[in-house]
Formats: structure tokens, sequence, C-alpha cells
């Protein structure tokens, strides 16, 4: 199956993308009535409004850029607009993206006014669409798509069916040499044990054990209670989930049995080569989907118990469920039906290839649930207050 | 029907996978890592999700799941008894 080829839009930096968005990305909350207005102007445009990009510094404004530019960068991403409040920063996140070779535009609104900054930048977002419209899809290997996976309202069927069900397709994803990424570094306690023994080397053991340590003790550090009703979630332990530990073992079942951590990334940071990467992430749904898009994945695996609803907008995000009372109550956003694995009517190997069949139809241009239902979550992580 | 699963045969608890579990039920469960068939009679009703325990727990007793250490009991309950937040703690955080 993995022989086949997809439809891909091939970009300029070589990379293959499976959706062929034109964004309206703006620098700060500022701009996102102006970027508001140039996708309401231009159609089949993309506004990706967000709450920050202002007094940041240190860390959290390196993170803030490599976002934006990843998500700019990202091969689902055929052009963007950047429209910011001042010049500066703005040509910044022109400047990251345009390595790529994409075109991109920037725009600036003091001293224009969001009248003028509007006009001049829905002119050069309709030249980008109009150009995009025109790009064709051509065949693929299956081996350059970059896969994600995060799993969202876990419950114990998440543990026992929809996290093995991604496990056993990453399990086949690494052997057909794709580059893979999962995270969520506080919900790997409990678990850091088992994922530090799949890393590739000490080195890399190493530097997962740092990573998972320095968020534990972030934790630690701010904590007033046990975290109950946070870390699990109300929603997870509606679904049966107790403690940290069995979350975290529920959650590390998605890199499957054979896949190896080849490399620890930053927050939004591209991997460099093929395997599997741990990037140190928010376990928040919208949060890590935006940092591993930001990274340059291209599909995410998203297995739920209780039902997530969470999408992203510019990458497709494929719902996997292994619980039957979410599929009764709730199957317009299950792409991937599992609950056989509970009744022994499925095993897991037809499971994983169900999941890489919708993979695949998904790559070719079928649009998720989540697509098809508008959800576009664009969360930035924030690691500390502005200055 | 199956109505519960268990990971592993060592581990102290099960997780009941259908809906309308009612106590004093008599479940049918697997154990998945030897495809072992086992039967628990349920002492509380129990929701699709969650655990009960398939021995006897003491008060301290640490919980095994996965065939890992889950956390620790901080109220006994014996075998067909709910097992959740209101017994269960992490040892974490």
């Amino acid at each position: 199956m993995l022989d086949q080829t997809i439809l891909g839009y091939r970009r300029e930096n070589g990379r293959v993308g499976v959706r062929n968005h034109v964004i309206i990305l703006p620098l700060d909350d500022l701009s996102n009535a102006a970027c508001e207005a140039v996708a309401n102007n231009i159609k089949g445009t993309l506004a990706l409004p967000h709450p920050y990009g202002r007094l940041q510094f240190g860390k959290d404004l390196e993170l803030h850029f490599r976002t934006l530019i990843g998500t700019g960068r990202n091969p689902n991403v055929a052009a963007v607009v950047v429209i910011g409040i001042e010049p500066g920063w703005t040509q910044k996140v022109v400047d990251g993206i345009a390595e790529s070779g994409k075109p991109v535009a920037g725009f600036s609104i003091e001293q224009n006014g969001d009248i003028n900054t509007i006009a001049a930048a829905s002119r050069k977002a309709k030249e980008f669409v109009q150009w995009a419209s025109e790009l064709q899809r051509e065949p693929c290997p299956i081996k350059e798509l970059w896969v994600s996976t995060k799993c969202g309202e876990s419950d114990t069927t998440s543990g026992l069916g929809a996290n093995p069900c991604v496990g056993a397709a990453f399990d086949r994803l690494y052997e057909n040499g794709n580059t893979l990424v999962f995270g969520e570094t506080s919900e790997i306690t409990g678990g850091e044990h088992l994922v530090r023994d799949r890393c590739i080397s000490k080195e890399v053991a190493d530097h997962f054990m740092a990573t998972w340590s320095a968020y534990n003790d972030f934790i630690n550090e701010n904590k007033t209670n046990d975290l109950s009703d946070s870390q699990p979630t109300k929603g997870n332990i509606e679904g049966g989930l107790t403690t940290i530990e069995e979350k975290a073992l529920g959650n590390i079942q998605k890199i499957g049995k054979k896949c190896k951590v080849h490399g620890v990334l930053e927050p939004a940071e591209e991997p460099k080569g093929d395997g599997l990467f741990f990037m140190d992430s928010s376990s928040a749904a919208a949060e890590m989907v935006t940092l591993v898009a930001a990274g340059g994945y291209v599909v995410h695996f998203f297995p739920t118990g209780q039902g997530n609803v969470i999408g992203n907008p510019i990458v497709p995000v494929i719902k996997i469920t292994a619980n039957p009372r979410t599929v009764r109550t709730m199957s317009e956003h299950v792409d991937v039906d599992v609950t056989g694995l509970l009744q022994k009517t499925m095993n897991m190997d037809d499971a994983g290839e169900a999941l890489l069949e919708c993979m695949i139809r998904t790559a070719n241009g079928r649009m998720t649930a989540a697509e098809a239902l508008g959800h576009r979550e664009f969360v930035l992580t924030r690691l500390y207050r502005s200055a | 029907m199956i109505h519960f699963i268990v990971h592993d045969q060592n581990d102290s608890v099960g997780v009941v996978v259908v809906e309308g579990v009612k106590a004093g039920q008599e479940v049918n469960g697997w154990i998945m890592d030897q495809d072992k068939d086992l039967k628990v009679k349920v002492r509380n009703d129990i929701p699709i999700g969650h655990k009960f325990a398939i021995r006897d727990l003491a008060d301290g007793d640490t919980v095994i799941k996965y065939s890992t250490d889950i956390g620790r009991m901080v109220k006994p309950a014996q075998a067909g008894e709910h097992v959740h937040v209101h017994n269960l703690k992490t040892k974490r955080w």
C-alpha cells in the first residue's frame, strides 16, 4: 500500500503538500482585523487570526517567529500575505517564509491605516490565489508525507484502541522512511522511561529526559494541587482515566512497537532527516497541532476517546476513535471508526491499514471531518509573560 | 459480547468497553496480551471507559495497568469494585 503514490503539490523547495492554501497571516493581534478583511475580499484565501505578537521577548519571541514562519513555510500553503502593525517584524516573518521559495508579501499598517493596507494586501492576495488555483497535483511518493500525531479528550478506549491503531500505522510509515512526530511533553509522565528506551542513541535519550524533566519541574513549581481536572482533564476523568500515569501509558501507544526516536525538537522546529521525532510541546490539542504544523508536518493523526472536535487551518486532522458511545453520539467528527478492536471483530493490523487508507484519500484531497465542519483552530504557544 | 478488557493478566484493573454495565452483573472480559477470557461480577454500575478491580486491592497498593504503575490506592477496593478518582491517586503530581 505504501509503495503507491499520492497526488500532492510539489513546492519550490521540493517538499510535498496535500493542501493548497493561500493564507493571510497576522504578525500580531492588532493586524487581525486587516487580515480578516483581506480574506473576506479575496475568495479562496484564509486569515489566521491569533491574540499575540506584542512585547514578547527572548525564547518566547523566538517561538512566536518560528511558529508564524513555519506556518507560512508549511508545504500545504501555496502563498502567504503577512500583515503587521509595523514593518520591521513583519519583514522578519516575510524573509523567513521567503527562504522556502514560495510567493510571500508583507504589508504594515502604521503610516498607511487599515483601509490602504487592506487594499494593497487584497490586490496581492488576489494575484496569489489566482496563481495558486492553477497549480496542479502530481504523483508523489507516500514516503515524502510528513505525518504528526497527538491525541485528545482521551479515555481508556484511546489506550486500548485508537492510540495503538495510530501506533500500527506509525510502525508502517517508519519502516517506509516517512518523517513522523509526537510530543505532549507533560503527558509522557509515568511512561517517560518507556520513551527513553525507544531513543535511537544515548545522546537522544539524554536530550529527551532533560526535556521531559524541565517540563515536569515547571509543573511542580507552578502547581497548586495534584492537577486533577487539568491533567487528566475533566473530560478524561469522565471517560474513565484516573491518573497522569494511566493517561501517559495510553498516550505513548501512538508510537507503536517498532518506531525509534531519532531526535528531540524544540516547539515548532523543523526536523532534519526522516524517522520519528519528539517535539517538546504542550498537551493542549490546538497548541500542539499548531506547533507540529509549523514544524512542516502535512497530515495529522488525532485519536480521541470522548470526541475532541479540533481541526487546523492548514493541516488535515484525521480523527480516529474506538469508543462506541462517541461513534453513536458524534459520528460527524469521526474519520476512522476502530470500535471493532474492542470486540475482536477487527485486529490491530487491519485498524492500522484502515487509517493509512484514510491518510492516502485525505492526502489526495478528500476533506476530513474537521475540515468539512470548519475547524480551524490556530493557537500559539506562549512560554511566559510579555515584557 | 466483550464487556471489559484487561491489557495484561498481571494488571490490577479492567476497563468496561460497553454502555450500561450494572451492579451485580457478571461481565465477560478479554485479556489482550495473553488472549484469554475472564469473568467478574461487578459491585457497582460502571460507565463505559471506567475501571474496576479484577482482584482485591488494599489501601496503599500500587495499581498496575499496561503492566506498569499507574498510581496508588487511597481506599481499599474489592474485586468488581469501581476504581477511579475516589480511591486511586497519582504518585506524581
